[in-house]
């Protein structure tokens, strides 16, 4: 019977990437049956069931305790679990996924560089054509909470839940707020990073969470697990 | 504290501003939000709650009184003026701070042309006799000795409207300054621009990023560039008159110590001497309704980053570090609202429910 539910993004190179690091660590995650189905087992440690969701749902999951420990980027727990260190305990950093959550901008915009010339802009912007620089995002806490911190207010957020990059040329945004990994979709859609617009460096990490069911037979679990990862567990426990 | 006795003590205050002359008033939960957004500053406009009506646009869930009580007042207002209101407002606040998202405000306004420093005075002092049996901080400052310090400044308006546009920033206001008096070089960013522009010309350098986009135009991004030129070929703000603004801002202390403190380097800026008078006008009004003006705590810089459309003497009643009560003069916002006309207002408001939890600890 498995008593600690392991949620791991149900596809690609988040996925692959999940289960090497785990298998490099005694521990194996499987699917089972075909690559279409959301279930698998796991050997190496007794009493843990895995469980395949969307890398975006997983903080969610991880709320409301439905599942123990989940594999996702800090970037997604940051933005979607406002007050994230009482919900969960980052148990690992996992060194892959890495992503960097930035505000970028036209390259024609040679005058601006920076957060201060984002501030002048805005304003500027405002006064000429009547609306706020729209900003586009989904990171929408993480972006307000960083330009709240720096001053900035002239602004107003778009949501944009996919291809981001393009809002600029569609003229549905004047700036962005996205996850870049290489910088070669920013590049090839003539944007560019803010030098001090870095808000957050996100990578997968293994979460727990502090709502579900810690049984002794699920703690049990989590101890063989910490045994093979050397994970520290003090912080969850307290 | 129940709601309910919260709201026994807003009915009180609210009866003790009827007292003082006010009269009551109303205004509606949803403001537009177009109107207040231009007003506020960021803090207040950060934590409003906006919503959209089909018909009306852009609404804001009331975050203070102020706005509705000078737009009904410069419609249909009688001079002088006092008002009072008590309702709720709405703000967001940061997750986990545990306070309040609506919360009741009691407040009383006023209306008058005739004696800034006497309304100042009679604001302060209602405020400061009501809340006299609750134990305290007191603080106390005036945004309009800074303004007028920056007037004052020998350098372009270009920059004095860069400062007072951070005047409720005090970090960037602390690197424009440092910037404009040449005790730190300008970005190298903006440096590498400049010369880029020098050595071809904004336009070729603008051809060069590549393909142009966005609403934003090539005019705008232009005229900019124009402007940063302009303002790095700017002289540096003279360090004496700089010092000036560093000891204004580090002004703390009794209320009398800063007025004497601020008269020894009044001369040093244009047209300063006048916003000391105001001041010392203000304390001399204050002492003759009582306020004891050697022991009243003054700070330059109090109120900066909380009390955005503020531009005279301010004031504020802390329990710790909650706010219980605040309050100051708004001259330019009436300005805004009444479209040509103004009427020097002063005012202020206090939170019930925190002015009940003093009051069940004392």
């Amino acid at each position: 019977m498995s008593s600690l539910k392991l949620g791991v993004p149900s596809k690609g190179r988040l996925q692959a990437k999940t289960m090497d690091w785990f298998a490099s660590h005694g521990i194996t995650l499987a699917r089972t049956g075909s690559d279409r189905e959301y279930s698998g087992v796991v050997t190496g440690v007794d009493g843990v069931e895995l469980v395949m969701l969307s890398a975006g749902e997983i903080p969610r999951e991880l709320k409301a305790g439905r599942i123990h420990l989940g594999v996702t980027g800090t970037d997604l727990i940051h933005e979607k679990l406002p007050l994230w260190e009482r919900v969960v305990v980052n148990l690992q950093e996992l060194g892959f996924g890495h992503a960097d959550l930035i505000i970028a901008v036209p390259k024609g915009w040679i005058d601006v560089d920076c957060i201060e010339d984002l501030d002048a802009v805005a304003a500027q912007f405002r006064a000429n054509h009547g609306y706020r620089l729209r900003i586009a995002t989904k990171y929408h806490n993480l972006v307000r909470s960083f330009l709240r911190t720096r001053g900035v207010a002239d602004y107003q957020l778009v949501d944009s839940q996919g291809a981001t990059e393009g809002v600029v040329k569609n003229l549905t945004a004047e700036a962005i707020a996205d996850i870049t990994s290489s910088g070669a979709t920013l590049e090839a859609n003539h944007l560019k990073i803010l030098t001090d617009g870095l808000i957050l460096q996100s990578q997968a990490c293994v979460f727990a969470s502090r709502s579900a069911d810690w049984s002794k037979a699920s703690l049990g679990a989590l101890d063989a697990m910490a045994e093979k990862t050397g994970w520290d567990l003090s912080g969850l426990k307290t | 504290m129940s709601p309910v006795a919260v709201k026994t003590l807003a009915g009180i205050l609210s009866n003790t501003f009827i007292g003082a002359g006010a009269i009551p008033v109303e205004a509606e939960a949803l403001q537009p939000a177009e109107v207040l957004l231009d007003l506020y500053g960021e803090d207040i406009r950060g934590r409003a709650y906006v919503t959209d009506d089909p018909v009306d646009g852009e609404q804001m869930l009331r975050p203070d009184f102020t706005v509705p009580v000078v737009q009904m007042h410069m419609k249909d207002g009688a001079e002088p003026a006092r008002y009072t209101y008590n309702g709720p407002v709405w703000r967001k606040q940061e997750p986990g701070a545990g306070r309040a998202k609506e919360y009741l405000q009691v407040g009383f306004e006023l209306f008058d042309r005739h004696d800034p420093a006497a309304s100042d005075a009679e604001v302060f002092a209602l405020f400061h006799e009501i809340l006299k049996p609750y134990d305290l901080r007191m603080a106390t400052g005036d945004v309009g000795l800074l303004t007028a310090a920056i007037e004052g400044l020998t350098t372009t308006d270009r920059r004095k409207e860069r400062l007072k546009r951070q005047i409720w920033r005090p970090a960037r206001f602390r690197q424009l300054l440092d910037w404009y008096s040449g005790k730190v070089d300008n970005l190298p960013s903006r440096a590498s621009l400049l010369k880029q522009v020098n050595a071809k010309s904004a336009k070729a350098v603008m051809a060069a990023a590549g393909p142009f986009l966005g609403v934003r135009s090539q005019a705008e991004v232009l005229a900019r560039v124009a402007s940063l030129h302009d303002d790095a070929a700017t002289a540096p703000i003279p360090a004496a008159e700089v010092e000036v603004l560093e000891e204004l801002l580090a002004v703390h202390g009794p209320a009398l110590d800063a007025l004497h403190a601020l008269r020894a380097v009044q001369d040093r800026l244009q047209g300063f001497t006048l916003a000391v008078d105001r001041l010392e006008a203000r304390l001399n009004a204050m002492a003759a309704k009582g306020v004891d003006i050697d022991t009243l705590p003054f700070e330059a810089n109090f109120g900066l980053t909380s009390m955005e459309y503020y531009d005279g003497f301010v004031f504020g009643f802390f329990d710790g570090e909650n706010p219980v009560s605040s309050g100051g003069r708004y001259d330019a916002m009436t300005q805004v609202l009444g479209q040509g006309r103004s009427i020097p207002a002063v005012g202020g408001v206090i939170r019930p429910d925190a002015l009940a939890i003093v009051g069940d600890a004392s």
